[in-house]
């Protein structure tokens, strides 16, 4: 049987753990905050560059590199703000690291606080999520009693703060210049680019934004040998372990930690149990509901950021959604289209009204209305949505568009007028 | 408008951020707790007053986030979700199922005011999937006799 690699979640598969700070510390908690608070935060930086680490939101973009884009010298104040708006369908390990280890995240939080000199931290944490905002508040009480926040933490002589903020239900505010927008108390509108907002972030400010596991791998990759470790956890370029929510049509969904040399067949048929009730499986959307849909026989590949890419789809936020083979693909398309149209902020015209006329199409298909004709304008739809918009959501309702279009066409012809 | 214990809350809260308006949405959720769940122009006035912004500006944020209510909510708030996982493993009747029970459909209020449904996107329990939040608290792997007993149980 094929076994998880515990690096995030050494505590959390542990039944005795309670999660409370002592019980952190115990497991050797903020033994690498010291040890980072005895480095100089460049050097921080360059560890976590060498780590090799790749953002887990969904983009996978080096997050060392973008801790070293931190404007200097600006006189103003520089903000690391976590990302835990967690909530492009099919994904929830962020929450699974909030509720039940909330301070191995939070250590990593401060430590990217301390190497991006960044002496207030917020985490943006989705409204919905209440058990999760409770226990962080709970947590970061305990810091502040125990003197690891506030004044001179550890007479490191470096002070810092760390703000819970709950936001209030809005998808794209988990794009970091809509979350930032939001967090200063607006709309969330994704914000034109440049400057990005390590140059002008929060109200004005240096900002990173990094997403909640991401932090959370810090206290390993600053801890003993870590960036060794880290590294040999997966192919070059692919290092770390990560967290994969399984979902859909297998008989054991859940979230588990892998290696990123882990063959997606393994984590349907070991991890995930294979399809639920005995049927073959059809095909996965294998990293969140924006990347392209891949077919059944295309599923013997390790699961990372490059060999999914090599195949043309996307690892994203490492969410994979399994479906067997009863369904009906053109109505999960309809699910997923209708998402994204509820989503968009309507900021920009491709999205907001491609969203729209995508779903409608594919509306008269389910209806019985469909042709080929509207079969080559949906594709012709989502293929202006492609690239035209500020943010990534025009993509990201355009990738599971064109590649259901491209990879099940038989499906959609069952629903032709018949004249 | 906000008794002592919550004005105690705000003004913790407001020492939080660089700017009273970083601060707004945040309040905006006690001042929603306040109400029995739902906002009024007094409410919004009052956030307003305190963030220092004009009213338009909370309306704008007000009617931006799905979280924010213009109209009173049930005294239990079931939210549904319905998004691609959960709809995979039976969210869609779920939902359907629960609209049939209450003799309301999503978006509305039982005449006596204890239930109301709302059809939800991704409430990131994916992997539990369907999920189901009633006021604060998540349920997963909901089925529709499950269900039947949380909403017995809950009328009792
Ligand atoms: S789809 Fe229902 S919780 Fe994610």
């Amino acid at each position: 049987m094929a076994e998880e690699t515990l690096v995030l979640f050494k505590n959390i598969r542990n039944p005795k753990y309670d999660k409370s700070l002592s019980a952190y510390k115990k497991s050797g908690g903020f033994k690498s905050l010291k040890k980072v608070f005895g480095m100089k935060p460049d050097e921080v930086v360059q560890e976590v560059k060498e780590s090799g680490i790749r953002g887990r939101g969904g983009a996978g973009f080096p997050t060392g590199l973008k801790w070293s884009f931190m404007a200097k010298g600006t006189g103003k104040p520089s903000y690391l703000v976590a990302n835990a708006d967690e909530s492009e369908p099919g994904t929830c390990k962020d929450r699974e690291l909030m509720l039940k280890d909330p301070h191995m995240f939070l250590e990593g939080l401060m430590i990217g606080c301390y190497a991006i000199g960044c002496h207030h931290g917020y985490v943006y944490v989705r409204g919905e999520y209440f058990p999760s905002i409770k226990s962080l508040n709970e947590a970061v009480d305990e810091l502040y009693a125990d003197g690891l926040l506030g004044l001179d933490p550890m007479g490191s002589g470096f002070n810092l703060d760390i703000t819970i903020h709950t936001g209030a239900g809005a998808y794209i505010c988990g794009e970091e210049s809509a979350l930032l927008d939001s967090l200063e108390g607006k709309r969330g509108h994704p914000r034109v680019k440049p400057p990005f907002p390590a140059v002008s972030g929060f109200n004005g400010c240096p900002t990173s934004v990094n997403n909640v596991e991401t932090l959370a791998c810090m206290p390993f990759i600053l801890g003993d040998n870590g960036v060794e470790d880290f590294k040999n956890f997966g192919p070059q370029n692919n290092s770390g372990t990560h967290l994969v929510s399984l979902s859909g049509h297998v008989n054991r969904p859940g979230v588990y930690e892998l290696r990123m040399d882990v063959n997606m067949k393994d984590i349907i048929y070991e991890f995930g149990g294979g399809i639920r009730n005995g049927k073959k499986l059809k095909g996965v959307i294998p990293g969140g509901s924006s990347s392209p849909v891949m077919t059944a026989d295309e599923v013997d590949v390790l699961y990372n950021f490059d060999d999914l890419a090599k195949k043309g789809t996307m690892m994203g936020s490492s969410a994979m959604m399994v479906f067997d083979e009863d369904t009906d693909v053109v109505k999960l398309l309809h699910r997923i289209t209708r998402f994204y149209a509820h989503e968009s902020c309507g900021q920009c015209t491709p999205c907001r009204e491609g969203t729209h006329w995508s779903r409608q199409i594919i509306r008269d298909f389910l209806n019985g209305n469909g042709s080929e004709e509207k079969l080559l304008r949906l594709n012709r739809v989502g293929g202006n949505m492609m690239g035209t918009t500020l943010c990534a959501l025009g993509d990201a309702a355009a990738m599971p568009i064109q590649s259901f279009v491209k990879k099940f066409p038989e499906e959609f012809r069952k629903y032709y007028a018949t004249v | 408008m906000f008794s002592k214990d919550i004005q105690t809350q705000v003004d913790k809260l407001l020492s939080h951020y660089p700017i009273r308006q970083n601060a707004l949405i945040p309040i905006l959720h006690l001042a929603q707790n306040e109400n029995e769940g739902w906002l009024t122009e007094a409410w919004m006035q009052h956030v307003a007053d305190i963030c220092e912004v004009p009213l338009t500006h909370v309306e704008g944020v007000v009617t931006f986030y799905t979280m924010f209510r213009l109209k009173p909510p049930g005294k239990y708030h079931l939210q549904v979700c319905t998004c691609v996982p959960c709809c995979l493993v039976g969210g869609t009747e779920l939902l359907e199922h629960t609209e049939k029970k209450l003799g309301i459909h999503a978006g509305h209020t039982t005449d006596d005011g204890i239930f109301s449904i709302e059809e939800m996107e991704c409430i990131g329990a994916c992997s539990f999937a369907p999920a189901v939040i009633v006021n604060e608290d998540y349920h997963e792997q909901v089925t529709p006799e499950s269900m039947d007993k949380m909403i017995d149980e809950l009328r009792k």
